[in-house]
């Protein structure tokens, strides 16, 4: 690209910062900007020198995303800036930085706590968690201490860390590092011999996450470098699957990169939506939309949370348009299924977008919420991200996703070891059994603290869904409709391409496998 | 009925497991109930591998240990069994029983009163744990039934083995759910590793082949309370 030979380059966010190509003439941005800043910072790729103005091209996808665009536009218009604030630093980062000072050479505690501080992130860091994290490097920190002669730094007689071995060294070297990658598998093309043999041979066109592939089952179909391919089964790290043809293959999802909608945008939104008045910028067929919404349900107020609860099919479906990013939806959407399932209402799923949260079930929701069993102010009360918060989050996948990663990072389970080198698809052991036994045994301990952080600021965003939550106090409207409004398309459009989360527990799952084998034991499978 | 009587009410149906002619109680914490003989079965309890790998650099939680005996403890206290067999790989490495910590040892000591306990070899460790009770053997028959740590190559009939960690996949309702399991085709069967910290293997991975008959193999997959028999069309890779 820097050498004029490619005509276009098709990427994803990672082009957003730090390239610097004179000669990009246009920037072709698809779907959603989610902030402003982020917004102005892609555009700029375009004819990047001071002198000339940048040119770019918006595709949004839906009709919220003209919205967002328009509203993003008109911050940078404003200089407006929405760069996200700065988390504070996290604690399995530090764990990692301490190991290698030691294994860069001996460190006095108190000096490198004082310029550990000195760190923006890191300026509200107390000694004692400090501390705590040089306990943790050791020898895990752990209350029971047992692992006292297996230390990893030791403290000597001159007061200063020092690594009780030079394998130590040899081992943080082989899993440096703070980016942690999803398992990925090969995609290997197969030709297909007939009663389920597949040659050997055959093209690799690929990467893809085995997250994505756990979810298949052989005979699906799914699109990948450009084909339609027939997902066959796994062998060691590899995906066989053969050509095939189907007008509805499933599209892998990549799990990294969902930046939430950024609340400078969603406030932009939000006050579009309420004034008829800034719809005449909006394309023609965006503002009629928003027109028949207005005839068929409501258009809510800037301060205003609007649901509707309508039928359709044979569920019960409930939206909520709270303009709060997709991770604060999801953790709106996990709560509100809790609560309905204690009602009685009998949640089975939700999705969740940037704009809006579809719940539906087998009772009919708008009744409920009109007889005031539960009411929506009950439903959406604050006191949801307590108990509830605390019971989900104990039980949740998120939480062990996300302890993976913290002890990865932070050293407590290595990527590499040496002379036990494994296949990328493991670690050396199952992170999830640790989570379990550290969380029934030591539910305290401070990598448990940083996964919380963690989990609380990125994946739940729950400082968010709290403002909001707060904000829309005595503030909820609600429409009991006989069919889908306008505003609910994009949310319901999702369904189906999204995993529906909640509402069905693990066990049912095996039921159904196990009532499987039971039909075929009578002969009419 | 008095076998009735010592199950908790809300019990489920106990999911039943044939091996050679003899019928076994699967139980959904991965241990296998003889009643007849009053036997209780586990397998690959892998104890001390927090410690094991903690040498090495890995600073494990310590309490792995402490939650397979509880989770043991728990049976033990609620079949109060004749004997207890474990199948092998009951420490993680050789010296795993010399890094017991005092507390452990006790409860392990406790539950090794009054009944009789087998430690079979395994390949973690092979030789007999050491200044701990029991008996230690490489394979034990009672009855029609073989214990022992690894499944042999040969067809055996009425084998009970371990090692292999069995786990299974099943989809539904567009979710993916992983459990440990049994795995068995009426001959023979393995039990899925019972320790705290030890993983699973999927019973569809090369390391099974040739062990089962294809037609009346079964994963018995471990649920929330109870066991769930699955054929092999249901199961996912």
């Amino acid at each position: 690209m820097a050498a004029g030979r490619l005509r276009a380059v098709v990427c994803t966010s990672t082009l957003d910062l730090g390239v610097d190509w004179g000669d990009v003439d246009l920037v072709i941005h698809v779907g959603a900007p989610k902030g402003a800043s982020r917004l102005a910072q892609r555009i700029g790729r375009a004819n990047h020198r001071l002198d000339e103005p940048s040119e770019a091209l918006l595709v949004p996808a839906n009709r919220f995303e003209v919205l967002e665009c328009r509203a993003a536009l008109d911050a940078n218009y404003l200089g407006a800036q929405d760069t996200p604030p700065i988390r504070p630093g996290a604690l399995d980062a530090l764990a990692q930085h301490l190991l290698g000072m030691a294994c860069a050479g001996p460190f006095d505690a108190g000096v490198l706590y004082r310029e550990v501080v000195s760190a923006y992130p890191y300026r509200d860091l107390d000694r004692a968690t400090f501390d705590r994290v040089v306990d943790f490097v050791a020898t895990g920190g752990y209350a029971l201490k047992t692992y006292e002669r297996f230390a990893k730094i030791r403290r000597g007689k001159d007061g200063l860390w020092r690594i009780s071995h030079p394998r130590v060294a040899q081992q943080y070297r082989l899993n440096v590092g703070t980016i942690i990658e999803e398992p990925l598998l090969n995609v290997r093309v197969a030709r297909n011999r007939g009663h389920g043999f597949f040659g050997r041979g055959g093209r690799v066109l690929g990467k893809i996450e085995e997250y994505f592939i756990e979810g298949l089952a052989p005979g699906d179909t799914f699109l990948f470098a450009g084909l339609i391919l027939s997902f066959e089964g796994i062998h060691e790290n590899e995906v066989i699957a053969t050509r095939t043809h189907d007008d509805t293959p499933k599209i892998p999802l990549y799990a990294g990169g969902k930046f939430p909608l950024s609340t400078y945008l969603a406030a932009g939104v939000r006050a579009m939506l309420a004034d008829e008045k800034k719809w005449k910028v909006l394309p023609g067929q965006v503002a009629d939309w928003l027109r028949i919404q207005k005839v068929r349900s409501v258009l809510p107020k800037v301060d205003q949370l609007l649901v509707e609860t309508f039928p359709r099919g044979h569920r019960f479906y409930m939206v909520a348009y709270p303009f709060e990013g997709r991770l604060a939806h999801q953790t709106l959407g996990m709560l509100l299924t809790r609560r309905l399932e204690r009602a009685r209402l009998r949640p089975t799923g939700f999705v969740a977008t940037d704009y809006s949260l579809a719940v539906w079930g087998l009772a009919d929701l708008g009744q409920a919420f009109a007889r005031g069993k539960p009411s929506l102010a009950q439903l959406f009360d604050e006191d949801m991200l307590g108990d509830d918060l605390e019971a989900w989050m104990a039980e949740s996948y998120l939480l062990k996703r996300m302890f993976r990663s913290c002890a990865l990072i932070s050293g407590l389970i290595e990527k590499r070891h040496p002379g036990a080198e494994k296949s990328g698809r493991q670690v050396t052991i199952s992170s999830d059994l640790v989570y379990d036994v550290l969380n029934k045994h030591e539910p305290d301990h401070v990598l448990m603290q940083a996964t919380w952080a963690d989990a609380a600021g990125g994946l739940l965003d729950i400082a968010r869904l709290g403002a909001m939550l707060a904000r829309i106090r005595g503030r909820i409207i609600h429409r009991r409709l006989d069919r889908i409004s306008p505003l609910a398309v994009p949310v319901m459009l999702e369904i189906g391409k999204e995993a529906v989360a909640g509402g069905e527990a693990d066990d049912h799952v095996l039921r159904e496998a196990a009532d499987d084998l039971v039909r075929e034991a009578m002969g009419d499978g | 009925m008095a076998e009735a009587l010592r199950q908790p009410v809300e019990e489920c149906e106990p999911t039943l497991i044939g091996v050679f002619g003899v019928v076994l109680e699967a139980l959904p914490e991965g241990a296998l109930w003889w009643d007849h003989e009053r036997l209780l079965v586990v397998a690959d309890l892998h104890l001390e591998k927090g410690s094991a790998f903690a040498r090495r650099g890995q600073m494990l939680p310590p309490y792995d240990t402490a939650e397979t005996l509880a989770r043991l403890a728990r049976l033990v206290e609620r079949f109060e069994p004749r004997g207890v067999i474990a199948l092998g790989d009951s420490f993680h490495d050789g010296g795993g029983a010399a890094r017991l910590t005092p507390r452990d040892r006790l409860a392990l000591s406790v539950l090794q009163a009054r009944r009789d306990w087998l430690w079979i070899a395994g390949n973690h460790d092979h030789d007999r744990p050491s200044g701990l009770a029991g008996a230690h053997m490489d394979a034990l028959a009672v009855g029609p039934l073989t214990f022992r740590h690894q499944p042999g190559p040969a067809p055996a009939p009425g084998e009970v083995a371990g090692h292999l960690h069995p786990s299974a996949r099943v989809i539904g309702r567009g979710k993916s759910v992983r459990r440990r399991c049994f795995a068995g085709d009426g001959h023979r069967l393995v039990l899925p590793a019972f320790g705290a910290y030890a993983g699973g293997l999927d019973v569809l991975a090369a390391a099974f082949a040739g062990l089962f008959a294809a037609a009346t193999f079964r994963a018995f997959m471990l649920g929330d309370d109870r066991v769930y028999p699955v054929g092999r069309r249901a199961l996912a890779r």
